[in-house]
Parts: C-alpha cells; structure tokens; sequence
C-alpha cells in the first residue's frame, strides 16, 4: 500500500498540470456544466486539443491509438482536470463507451472506420439506450430494428440522450427478434446521425436547459456492416457499453464534487463560520468526499491487478449523487436568500443534481444491483 | 498510487479470521467470564506486530496492526488489546514493548480522565507516567468494556507521548470489523428466513437496507484503511484522516448494528441472539474518546480554518 503517486505517476500529474494552466482559457473555467457544454465550437476545439496533446484515450490500447496508460493515468487526468476547473471532453461517450465496445466486439472495419477519429473528437457520439416505457428494463426496448436484407430499418424512439444534437454517431439497441425471449431479442447497431429518418429534439429539464434529447427513428436504413455483434446478440454487447461506464466513472464523479466542496468551503467561511451546526454538515460531507475519494482509489487498485472493477466500486455513483445533492442544497442554505438568485451556480447544481440519482442507473436499481450481485441476496424477479 | 494489501498482509488477515472465529465463535458462552487468551495471542505474536525484532516484535507496522483491529472487532474479541496496543504502546519504552510482545504486561492508558479495562490490566499510562493500574472501575453498556478512574500511586516517567490519531484509527479499524459482521449477519437472516412464502430478502424494503449498510462499510473501510496508512507513515494528513475515520466508521457500525436488529425482526431484538453486543461495541466505539460531533468539528477547523465568533 501506498497512496503517494509513484514517479512516473507525479511526473505525469506535473506535466499535466502545466499543460492545463497554460491551455485552458480562463473564461471556460469553473463552469457549471449542463448546456454550457455544447454552447458553441468551443467543445469540439478543446477536445481535438486534448488529443492533440497525447491525453485523449489515455487507457486506450497503443494498436488503436491510444496511450495504452494503466487507469492510474485516467484517473489522474481526471483529479487534474477538476482542480484546473477545465471543460469537459465532448467526446466521453464515444471515449468511454462507444470505443471500447467497438473495441471488443467490432470487425476490423468497424475499427478502422470509428476508433481514430472518436480519438480525435472528429466522430461525436451519443448513445440511445433509454426509451420512454424502458428506462431502466433495457430489455424491454420497443424501437424496432427489423432486418430487410442488406439493412436494418429501424423505427421508434430514444431519450434522455446527452450529446445527441450534436452528435455524429449513435449507439443503439434495438428490438430486432420479435419472437425470440428477453435478453436474446436485441441488436446493437451504430446509426449516422445525418442518416434521412433520424430527427433530434432537445428535451428541456427543471433548470430550463436543454442537455439531454430525444431521438426519433422514422424508417431509418442502417446497413448490416454497422452491427456490433451478433443478430439478438445486443444485450451481451450493450453489458460491455455499461461495464465501461462504471469503469473509472466514480473518478470523475468525485472530480466534479471536488470542485463543488471547494466552493463549499469558500462559501462557508463567508457565511456560516460562526455556526457550530453548519460547519459540522460542512465537515460531514467533507467526511465523505475523501471517503468516496479513497473507495475509488481501492476500486483502482483491484480494477489494475484484476482488470475487472471490485465490487465497492458499485457503491461510487449511489453514493456520490446522494452527496451532490445533500452538498448543492448545502451551498445554497448557507447562502440565503442570495442562493436563490436566478443565475446562482448552487441554484443551478442543486436542480440539476435531482437528476443524479436517476441518469445512468437510478438509485434503486443500483441498491438492487448491491443487493443482489454483491450481497448475493435472493432475487426478487 | 497502490491501495492495497500485500498477500503477507492479506495472509495475516486470513489467518486472523480463522484463529479467532476458533476461538471466538458466534455460539461461545457469552455470560461466562471472557477468556482474553493473553498468552495465545503474544505466541501468534500479535501483541508485539509493531515492535522491533531487536526488542522480541515482528517489526512489522501500524498497517498490519489495523489488519487485526478490524479482525478482533469482527470477532467482538473481549480482552485489552486495543487499551495495550491502541492506545499504551506509543508510550512505552524498550524495556515495557518487549514485555508487551512477550505478553507479559497488560497496559491501558487513561483517555479523558477514564481508564478503559482498568480492572483487567497490570500498568496504565497516563500523564506521561506509568502507573500500577488501581482505582475503581464501572461496567459499561458493553459487559466486556469497563471504564474506570485510576488511584494514582508512584508514577514512573514514560518516554512516548499519546498518540491520539493511531488510537482513533484502531477504534475506526475495529468499528468497520463490527459493521462488517453484522452486516453479514444480516444477509444470512434475510436469505433464509421466509416470510409470505418467500425469504425476506427479495423484498427491496429489506435489500436496500442491507445495500445501504455495504455502502457505509465500504467508504467507512476506505476511510479506516487511509487513516492507517497515514499513521503507518506519519503522514501529515493522519490527525484530520484519524478523526474523520473515527467519526464514520463509529457511526456507520452503530448504524449497520440497528438496520441489521430491524432485518432480524424480533430475533433480533432477544437477548439470546448476539447481535446486541455488537450493537453494544459499536456504541462503545462512538462514545469512547471523541464523539463523532467533536471530531467534525475538529475537521471542520482543519478545513475552514478555526471557527470565528463561537
């Protein structure tokens, strides 16, 4: 055990960290999230930087592109990321999720045609998992995929799809084996965007802005050489897409909440230091911030000597979205009336951290998921 | 950046559990006079983990140390090892370690003006001195843990300070063991006890209460494990990493102990099920030594600067 970087690991985190106070434009610090991301070009511009300076697909494979780094890498990246308060890559979906699935079960084709040019942030991807009746049931998804020699002709609809308005590329799972049982009726194809038929509306959230979207598939023709896997192999294809999203998640989750504690702290010497109930909250959620910090750095730890995450990484994002939302309301008690201010950061986060504890698994799926592949409790379906 | 154990650490947790699950089972007979096994464990060799080899120790370190804290607290083991090398141990000289490791002195140290196992030790430590360990001592709500206040005789000069962040990180250490057990017992209730037809598990009133709990043991082991290694290398995070661990571990065992009761139902309320006394050391483990509301204070001056205007 030892939880100083090692060498290699300070060398890296120096040399980033210089690279970042030289290249992030001080008015792109510290923002809020949501729709700032895809505001203007600027987000397609600060990724193409990021690869151009070595750190986009740090823990991709050298064979397609990437730095071939241990995770250790990513996650610092990500740490170093949050404390230089710098944007976002626009590209996370096709970095962290379209990629590797491509990775692991796409042709050579496949590979060749996406890999380098999601790297690149040349390809921006979304993803359209979620439909309106099957949220967190993937398997019981009703956009249709019906095969028709050389095509599949796909109709029906996504939502909830960060990045779509902009986007290039679209992973989909889609119902294609009408007869076959659960989990084997399901393909997973990758759909062009700009395909005739694909139509993309901005779905508006409880903070006004529009981050997410809708997707409708009208007779959309997508060529069978776009399907990863097998025909109603998707459900196995789609578990590779959701193993990488939990894969380092929790880093950036607790990057982001990083942040936010450090704005905490600055609020609270402002406006509740002489409050002994006040600074005890403070300091609870200081408490759990480095709780969830070293969880994610044991995660870590059995993730490179295994190469599969441990289970406390499961409790990472049940645990942080309860945080974000206990700290944003935290912020904006300590700040009174002042944090109801229309264009208030902690007004802003805490609306949009309600949304934490339903994106990308809401938390009762995760408690069952604890429950029921930790625990080994009986299952109750 | 390495956040894990050796497998020669990993081995001595392994053959922790096994020893003392021999030892210590679940069915032992609790309302007899606890055996605190002294001399077994200074031949395992436990009492002497951090002491040099020189001074007839492992010569191992405070990481090991917390290895079997939460192993003796998974065990709820009963005798002062946690008065001896939790807390007097930093104190001592060469000679008094070496009678440690041979296990032939029992130490405690008074903490707050109480001395805990004062009845059951040979020497206490308190105010930079060594005393022979009289004076009164009170039960307390955990049978195995008494409190009590020490009659000062002739002191003799010690040369070690306390070490408060290597003491709260032992108690955090053997709260995340308690919280550990009792979490368990609670997924071997709710997988076979049957209600409606079906174990009570399947029932997410019942699921994401034990879900809730692996979550607290899991942040509250990561806390734990940090504040250890920031002891081990006396790191200059360990007093806010030690009061941080203490305040959650503490909470999140008396809390795992009540949701663990509420999944047993009423077997888990009689005195005959053992769930009560780990329910018992886990609040002994919270109040003892600084409550979880001082130490987030104390937290709190680490990491807003001290309060003004209280």
């Amino acid at each position: 055990m030892d939880l100083r970087d090692t060498p290699e690991e300070a060398a890296f985190r120096a040399e980033l960290r210089a690279w970042l106070e030289a290249n992030v434009p001080e008015e792109r610090r510290g923002w809020r999230g949501g729709e700032q991301r895809f505001g203007d070009d600027f987000g397609r511009e600060w990724s193409r930087k990021l690869y151009e300076a070595g750190y986009a697909g740090l823990t991709w494979p050298q064979e397609y592109g990437g730095a071939g780094a241990p995770y250790s890498r990513h996650a610092i990246f990500l740490e170093e990321s949050a404390r230089a308060q710098a944007p976002a890559h626009v590209g996370v979906i096709g970095l962290g999720m379209a990629g590797p699935t491509i990775m692991a079960h796409g042709s050579d084709e496949q590979k060749q045609r996406h890999l380098s040019k999601i790297l690149s942030a040349e390809e921006i991807w979304c993803q359209g998992f979620s439909e309106p009746d099957a949220g967190s049931d993937l398997a019981a998804a009703r956009t249709r995929a019906e095969r028709r020699g050389d095509v599949f002709v796909v109709n029906g609809q996504k939502v909830w799809s960060s990045f779509a308005h902009i986007a290039d590329w679209c992973i989909l799972v889609a119902q294609s084996e009408a007869a076959a049982p659960r989990y084997r009726n399901l393909t997973y194809l990758t759909v062009d965007m700009r395909a005739p038929g694909v139509e993309v509306r901005p779905l508006r959230q409880i903070t006004g802005e529009a981050e997410f979207n809708e997707i409708f598939f009208t007779d959309v023709e997508v060529p069978v050489e776009n399907m990863l896997g097998e025909q109603g192999g998707g459900w196995q294809v789609a578990m590779t897409t959701l193993l990488h999203e939990r894969g380092t998640l929790g880093f950036a989750l607790t990057a982001t909440l990083e942040v936010a504690m450090n704005r905490l702290l600055g609020v609270a010497r402002e406006h509740g230091n002489g409050d002994a109930a006040m600074r005890g909250r403070v300091a609870q959620e200081w408490i759990e911030l480095q709780a969830l910090r070293y969880t994610n750095y044991r995660a870590l730890t059995t993730l490179q000597q295994t190469g599969v995450p441990g289970p406390e990484g499961s409790v990472a994002k049940l645990r942080w979205s309860e945080q974000n939302q206990r700290l944003t309301k935290l912020g904006r008690e300590l700040l009174g009336a002042e944090g109801l201010l229309d264009d208030g950061w902690w007004h802003y986060q805490q609306l949009r951290s309600r949304g934490n504890t339903i994106e990308a698994g809401t938390s009762e799926v995760l408690r069952n998921i604890i429950a029921e592949r930790v625990l080994g409790l009986p299952r109750g379906r | 950046m390495d956040f894990a154990f050796t497998s020669e650490q990993q081995e001595l947790k392994r053959q922790a559990r096994a020893w003392l699950a021999e030892r210590y089972p679940l069915d032992r007979d609790w309302e007899a006079p606890q055996d605190d096994a002294w001399a077994e464990l200074a031949e395992l060799g436990w009492l002497g983990v951090s002491v040099a080899e020189e001074e007839g120790g492992a010569g191992l370190g405070f990481l090991e140390e917390a290895i079997l804290f939460e192993e003796l607290g998974y065990a709820l083991y009963p005798g002062p090892y946690l008065a001896t090398v939790g807390l007097a141990l930093p104190m001592l000289g060469e000679e008094e370690r070496a009678a440690v490791a041979a296990g032939a002195t029992r130490w405690s140290a008074e903490v707050r003006g109480l001395v805990p196992w004062l009845d059951s030790v040979e020497r206490v430590a308190a105010d930079g001195a060594s005393y022979e360990a009289r004076g009164t001592s009170l039960p307390t709500l955990d049978a195995t843990r008494p409190l009590g206040r020490l009659e000062r005789g002739e002191g003799m000069p010690l040369p070690g300070e306390p070490d408060v962040a290597r003491a709260r990180a032992a108690v955090a250490c053997e709260a995340v063991g308690v919280a550990q057990r009792v979490l368990e017992l609670g997924i071997a209730h709710a997988s076979t006890r049957e209600q409606f037809g079906r174990p009570i598990g399947v029932y997410q009133a019942v699921s994401h209460r034990l879900a809730d709990t692996y979550a607290d043991v899991e942040l509250a082991r990561s806390l734990a494990y940090w504040c250890a290694w920031c002891v081990a290398e006396e790191d200059e995070q360990a007093p806010a990493a030690a009061a941080a661990a203490k305040a959650f571990a503490t909470e999140a065992a008396v809390a795992a102990c009540e949701r663990s009761i509420q999944v047993h139902g009423g077997t888990g309320f009689t005195w005959e099920h053992p769930l009560h006394r780990f329910y018992k050391r886990a609040l002994w483990l919270e109040g003892f030594g600084g409550r979880p509301a001082e130490l987030r204070a104390e937290v709190a001056d680490s990491v807003l600067g001290v309060a003004v205007g209280v």
